[in-house]
């Protein structure tokens, strides 16, 4: 039985002293025997009864209702003017102007006014109260320990459990957030109930912005930098859309669904291009597809994923990251479900061209891709509860890399101002902030954003001092980074440089020894037989030589240790023969002492 | 106390160092006389109108017998000059970085 009684009270009135009052006798209820039902009494026997010596509980809560609140706008007009006067008709207010001009009143007050005024206007011009006599001095440096505070949280007004799977900056100034909503659990089932993505305006969290009403769920939205109006959109079932913001929730276009990907469309990524309408996407399906928004029945352009480079679909790598950088618009990178990170070249004539170097990545999905924006060559993959920071020289290894955390890694960052500083979320909800400069073995900073997973972050451009998270409930978290997180020090470029060139060169040394031990091993074995022998002998040999040097030092030892001997037996009969001789003095001495003493006293 | 004279105190104002513009209004807020542009003019009636109002009565409740005189506001861009009246308010705009 679920017996509830809710009842609201005032905050104001919690606590409050309970006051009773006498009232009349009133009768509630009023049952009367009945003797039918005495008619049906059987006496029970045997009886069996339990009894609980144990106190009983029971449970209550209390919530206050959530205080929701509204944005509402007021339109300002011009007002104030007296009722016969039309503001709209210059005619009537400037004769209403003149009119005033004309009174005697405004005459004499503006000229004590007038006075006044001026009065102040001297005295400014004459002494600056405001002048800063230490313009020079270099401000105070004060070094204080980084921190970050939430500045809104963005709940999903939908009640509906989706993660927060992608979120993108509105490209002219940071005042829109996109959000991709999508269950992506396993088997869960309850992807098609609701699958409205938002806009939120940073500065409203109670209500989003824009609603964009997609066919299917997006995993992924991206503002078009070029047109800050346009987004792209990546579906679950694998099409791409385009949305306007200008034109409303509904998609304006979106790809044909056979043309499309087989798997969710996890990444899109705007390329640079003069028209700003091209783009391309990635799926686990193992294609790369480019697109143009212009003609979007079909893609522009395919890549299989097949590193073998024979581009058979079976065989391809599911991809799960895209890297673009517009700076080398010809180059990307792409980070597979099966772990490997592939540099690829758009200019290539084939599969087998487009597909540059390999390098070994993680042993798990790449969840995170992303060069330095510094330094291009470098770039860093999250991915099996570690970050790992890359060198293009390198194909074998990555040049640095942290320790594997407790709780898998999420999605990652470079922070777009800071050199040394990067960003990760983990499932633990927290947010963790990366100073390879100040040190590599934990982070600098970790904040606990949420108390459930998190599943992206977007660092504002440029600035970089607000990261949006989304967590696996679809709340987005704004956090605001304390300046030294975000201001970029002096020499911090030519360390951050220096440290990956030095690691670069580290992993190279390293790689070559291996290689030459490699070699060495695989020779050894090849010529294995013939060369058994003479190494016996070898062996042989240096243990006789190292036998003689044993016996050499041994026998120096003891030739030592019998001179020192020889030495301290020399010594001591000379010390008896000087003490015999010291003995007679300190006891005449002694005897002469008590006798000084006495007399003192 | 003719227009003229009050006209001459305008000119004098406004031909001292650092002044950008000068705005009259009166007690509904209306912009009598300015050489501000329309816009500009719309806004600095109406805003100062309710600060230079509020910041009466903030003197009015400390000490009824006290009255706003004059008051000015610093800016990065310029310093605020208001002088409010019974029926009329000046308002004066004069940069602050001249030197």
């Amino acid at each position: 039985m679920d017996i509830q009684h809710v009842y609201t009270k005032k905050r104001s009135e919690f606590g409050r002293q309970v006051i009773f009052t006498d009232r009349a006798v009133e009768s509630i209820a009023d049952i009367p025997p009945n003797p039918d039902l005495s008619r049906e009494y059987i006496s029970r026997n045997p009886v069996e009864l339990a009894i609980q010596n144990v106190r009983e509980f029971s449970e209550h809560w209390v919530n206050t209702v959530r205080f929701e609140t509204e944005n509402r706008g007021i339109n300002h007009v011009e007002g104030g003017w007296p009722k016969d006067i039309n503001p709209l008709e210059p005619d009537q207010t400037s004769r209403f102007r003149k009119k005033t001009e004309k009174e005697d009143g405004y005459s004499r007050s503006m000229l004590s006014l007038g006075n006044l005024v001026e009065h102040t206007i001297k005295q400014n011009n004459i002494v600056d109260i405001y002048e800063n006599y230490f313009q020079n001095l270099q401000p105070d440096v004060v070094e204080e320990a980084p921190y970050a505070k939430t500045v809104n949280i963005y709940r999903d007004p939908h009640n509906a459990r989706r993660t927060a799977n992608h979120i993108s900056w509105y490209a002219d100034g940071a005042r829109k957030l996109a959000v991709s909503y999508c269950n992506l659990e396993f088997q869960s089932g309850t992807n098609d109930s609701f699958i409205d993505s938002y806009i939120w305006d940073t500065e409203n969290p109670t209500k989003p912005d824009l609603h964009l009403k997609p066919i299917s769920p997006l995993v992924c939205i991206e503002f078009n930098p070029k047109d800050t109006h346009q987004l792209v959109g990546g579906c679950y079932n694998g099409q791409v859309c385009i949305f306007d913001t200008r034109k409303g929730s509904t998609a304006v276009e979106q790809s044909l669904i056979e043309n499309s990907h087989r798997d969710p469309a996890y990444k899109t990524v705007w390329l640079q291009s003069k028209s700003g309408t091209e783009f391309f996407s990635a799926s686990t399906d193992g294609k790369i597809l480019w697109w143009d928004t212009k003609k979007l029945s079909e893609p522009v352009e395919t890549l299989i994923l097949d590193i073998e480079k024979k581009g058979r679909i079976e065989n391809a790598l599911g991809a799960m990251s895209l890297e673009y950088e517009s700076t080398i618009p010809t180059k990307f990178m792409v980070g597979t479900e099966q772990g490997r990170i592939i540099s690829c070249n758009r200019k290539g004539k084939n599969d087998a061209e487009k597909i540059g170097n390999v390098f070994p990545g993680h042993w798990g999905p790449v969840y995170a891709l992303q060069r330095h924006p510094n330094f291009l060559k470098n770039f860093l993959s999250v991915g099996d509860w570690t970050v790992r920071i890359w060198s293009e020289e390198m194909r074998d290894d990555c040049i640095m890399w942290t320790k594997p955390s407790v709780h898998a890694l999420t999605d990652g960052q470079w922070s777009p101002t800071r050199s040394s500083i990067f960003f990760t979320t983990k499932m633990d909800g927290t947010l963790d902030v990366w100073d390879i400069l100040f040190k590599q073995n934990e982070p600098t900073l970790s904040i606990q954003v949420v108390d459930e997973p998190l599943h992206c972050l977007r660092v504002e451009e440029p600035h970089g001092r607000l990261v949006a998270c989304g967590s696996q409930n679809g709340t987005v978290t704004l956090v605001e980074l304390s300046d030294n997180l975000c201001v970029q020090g002096k020499s911090e470029k030519v360390l951050v440089n220096g440290m990956f060139d030095r690691e670069t060169r580290r992993a190279k040394i390293l790689e070559a020894r291996g290689r030459a031990r490699r070699d060495a091993r695989g020779k050894s074995a090849h010529g294995e037989k013939t060369e058994k022998a003479t190494t016996d002998g070898a062996t042989l040999e240096s243990e006789l030589k190292e036998a003689n040097p044993i016996e050499k030092a041994e026998k120096d030892f003891w030739k030592i240790v019998d001179e020192e001997k020889r030495k301290r037996d020399r010594k001591a009969a000379l010390a008896g023969e000087k003490a015999a001789a010291e003995a007679g003095e300190t006891t005449q001495a002694e005897t002469a002492a008590p006798t000084t003493a006495e007399t003192t006293e | 106390m003719t227009q003229a004279e009050v006209d001459d105190t305008l000119k004098r104002i406004q031909e001292h160092k650092g002044v950008q513009g000068y705005l009259i209004i009166n007690n509904d807020g209306i912009p009598i006389r300015s050489n501000l542009d329309a816009s500009l003019t719309q806004q600095y009636a109406a805003l100062i109108k309710s600060l230079s109002d509020k910041a009466r009565s903030t003197i009015r409740e400390i000490d009824p017998s006290n009255e706003l005189v004059f008051f000015r506001m610093r800016t990065k861009k310029h310093e605020i000059l208001v002088a409010p009246e019974k029926e009329y308010t000046m308002i004066v705009l004069q940069a602050t970085d001249v030197q």
